[in-house]
């Protein structure tokens, strides 16, 4: 199993200093694993750290502490070789197809900024692969000389996939690629990412706050709250049968269409705590309706309740029984 | 009701798909386009490319020399043969004018043209390093920009022991690149943080070559703005200057020389005041209007 994984990830941290000294823990000991050709899901609320976590496995971030192992290697003791490398396996799709591309950049010459880092092309070679890319995307070679401010948000987000695929990477990270498309747009992007996933063989890191959408794609989900994961699990199980509270509360929250729902929602009390700021002990204790005296004193780690199915809480033994 | 056999799959034509109506349009090409829309843009461009036109070539093509004084023909009114009169010592004021917009208009160009120069690579340079080089070289602005900007002129002018033309542009450009420094300092930032700088750092692409292709791209509309707006202000300040007379020294002139002389006989010969005065106000108009249609025109923000 762990040699099959592309990623893993032991108890990595990211600080972000903030004002009078203070620090946000914008990732606070997080450990997960990636396998190779698997769409791994990050899902949590705005501000959850979610896309601190995959901009820190890029190293857009440098870590604060923990590891971050690639193909069993540490990222951040590649060589230079193996960092150029890195740099060309590993890409990145961003929420806002409006300012992921430069406005004064023609799409083609877009698409070409990476590969002419790794690949020795001649121009025509390099045309031939713009060319190429955009109908693998569902464009046409018309796109290369057009502008960004000329395309819709959808097409320009087809450009944001365009540009990583051009470096043959093998791991992707999605940043909420979905969430500034409308709905019918949504759809497009999600099985254009799915038919590229298996038809390159491409490993995901889905960040999204879009339950439905990312149990649609996922195959393993990670949730988080407050920096901290407090579930990881298949994606199956993981709807089916949520064990954490937060997750349950998160998923109730899911709408139902087409029939009577007749799910109790959770209703949380009170607001996220300041992340500068978090409660002692379990993160999720402030607004826990399960709290116990135990849970402000020690922080839950991750333990695996049932097969392959982790999660982060004292009581999940007793409330799932 | 509609049945499933009602309606046929058609498919859909890739090819054809997603077409475009427009040919395609570079960003300078949509650039221009606004530009043109803006009439009163146009009509300030116009305005200005004649003046440029007519300080060149007025001079040169007048039978008057603007030195030569003719002591028979003083303080004559406009007429056919003076068309903006002369002033007291007989000079003809029309050729006068157009070789003081020589200089007023240099001035104000040049001046603009340095200031940006240096203000770009400094701040460029804070920009790029950031940190505590950033902080010094911002505090070195701030500091420099604090000091009264006449204060420093009349200083120079001590200095140099003279107060020529390029000890008054040399005075006027040591504080007149502070702002653009700032400017051009927040907008590389501002870029060096969005997604796509992001992206290319994350694709492998070296430092130098963002600074290339994103940072600079993108950063030149602002300042070919801010020089648009920044050349009235050099012609004021040279106009303000030369009227206290701290600026340019006869025989040579410029508007705000000739609108210096002509304010001493003002009330009985208003035409000499008239006419440098007229100028002026006409060039920072244009220049200011001109500006306001150039950033409209380059702002990607107000594209509709």
């Amino acid at each position: 199993m762990s040699n099959n994984n592309l990623y893993e990830i032991r108890n990595l941290k990211r600080y972000f200093p903030a004002k009078n000294g203070k620090v946000v823990k914008a990732v606070d000991d997080v450990t997960f694993n990636i396998a190779r050709g698997e769409t791994f899901s990050l899902v949590g609320e705005s501000g959850c750290g979610k896309t601190t976590c995959g901009r820190t496995l890029l190293g857009v971030y440098p870590k604060t502490a923990g590891s971050i192992l690639y193909n069993g290697k540490e990222s951040s003791e590649l060589s230079r070789a193996e960092q150029k490398e890195f740099k060309r396996q590993n890409q990145m799709i961003f929420q806002d197809p409006y300012s992921c591309l430069d406005p004064r950049m023609a799409i083609g010459t877009i698409i070409q900024e990476g590969m002419n880092v790794h690949y020795d092309y001649t121009p025509a070679e390099r045309n031939e692969k713009v060319r190429e890319l955009l109908y693998k995307v569902g464009l046409t070679a018309d796109f290369a000389s057009r502008f960004p401010h000329e395309l819709s948000g959808g097409q320009r987000q087809r450009i944001g996939i365009a540009r990583a695929l051009a470096m043959n990477p093998s791991f992707i990270v999605c940043d909420e690629p979905i969430a500034a498309l409308d709905v019918s747009i949504q759809a497009q992007v999600i099985n254009l990412m799915i038919d590229l996933q298996q038809e390159m063989g491409l490993t995901y890191l889905f960040i999204s706050h879009d339950l439905s959408m990312v149990r649609h794609i996922s195959d393993r989900i990670g949730v988080m709250y407050l920096g901290s994961l407090v579930e990881v699990s298949a994606s199956g199980p993981l709807y089916e049968k949520p064990l954490h509270p937060y997750t349950k509360a998160l998923f109730s929250a899911i709408p139902d269409i087409g029939k009577r729902s007749t799910k109790e929602r959770i209703r949380l009390q009170g607001e996220i705590p300041n992340p500068m700021n978090p409660p002692p002990g379990c993160k999720f204790s402030s607004r826990c309706p399960y709290v116990t005296d135990r849970c402000s004193h020690e922080a839950p780690q991750l333990q695996e309740l049932e097969p392959d199915h982790f999660v982060a809480c004292h009581m999940a033994a007793v409330l799932n029984k | 009701m509609f049945e499933e056999k009602d309606f046929t799959i058609i498919g859909a034509d890739a090819e054809r798909g997603e077409a475009f109506a427009r040919k395609p349009v570079t960003y300078w090409g949509d650039a221009f386009r606004r530009f043109k829309e803006n009439k009163v843009a146009v009509v300030a461009f116009v305005v200005l490319f004649l003046l440029v036109i007519s300080v060149i070539v007025v001079p040169i093509l007048s039978p008057y020399d603007y030195t030569k004084q003719d002591l028979r023909s003083r303080k004559e009114w406009p007429s056919a043969e003076h068309i903006f009169g002369t002033d007291s010592l007989g000079r003809d004021l029309f050729t006068r004018v157009f070789q003081g917009g020589r200089v007023s208009l240099a001035i104000g160009i040049i001046g603009a043209a340095v200031v940006a120069i240096v203000g770009c690579i400094y701040g460029g340079i804070a920009a790029y390093f950031g940190g505590w080089v950033d902080m010094a070289m911002m505090r070195v602005v701030e500091v420099l920009s604090s000091v009264p900007n006449l204060l420093v002129i009349i200083m120079m002018s001590l200095l140099f022991d003279s107060s020529s033309v390029s000890t008054l542009l040399f005075a006027m450009c040591i504080t007149g690149w502070c702002p653009v420094a700032r400017l051009v300092r927040s907008q590389m930032l501002q870029i060096s943080a969005s997604e796509y700088v992001m992206a290319a750092r994350v694709m492998g692409v070296s430092p130098l070559k963002i600074v290339l292709t994103h940072m600079i791209p993108n950063t030149i509309s602002l300042i070919i703005v801010n020089i648009t707006f920044r050349i009235p202000g050099f012609i004021f300040s040279e106009a303000f200057l030369s009227y206290v007379g701290l600026g340019v020294q006869p025989p040579s002139t410029s508007w705000g020389a000739l609108a210096s002389e002509g304010q001493v006989t003002l009330s009985f010969y208003p035409y000499m005041m008239f006419f440098p005065a007229f100028f002026i106000a006409l060039t920072m108009l244009c220049f200011t209007l001109m500006g306001d249609g150039l950033r409209d025109a380059l702002d990607p923000k107000l594209r509709r």
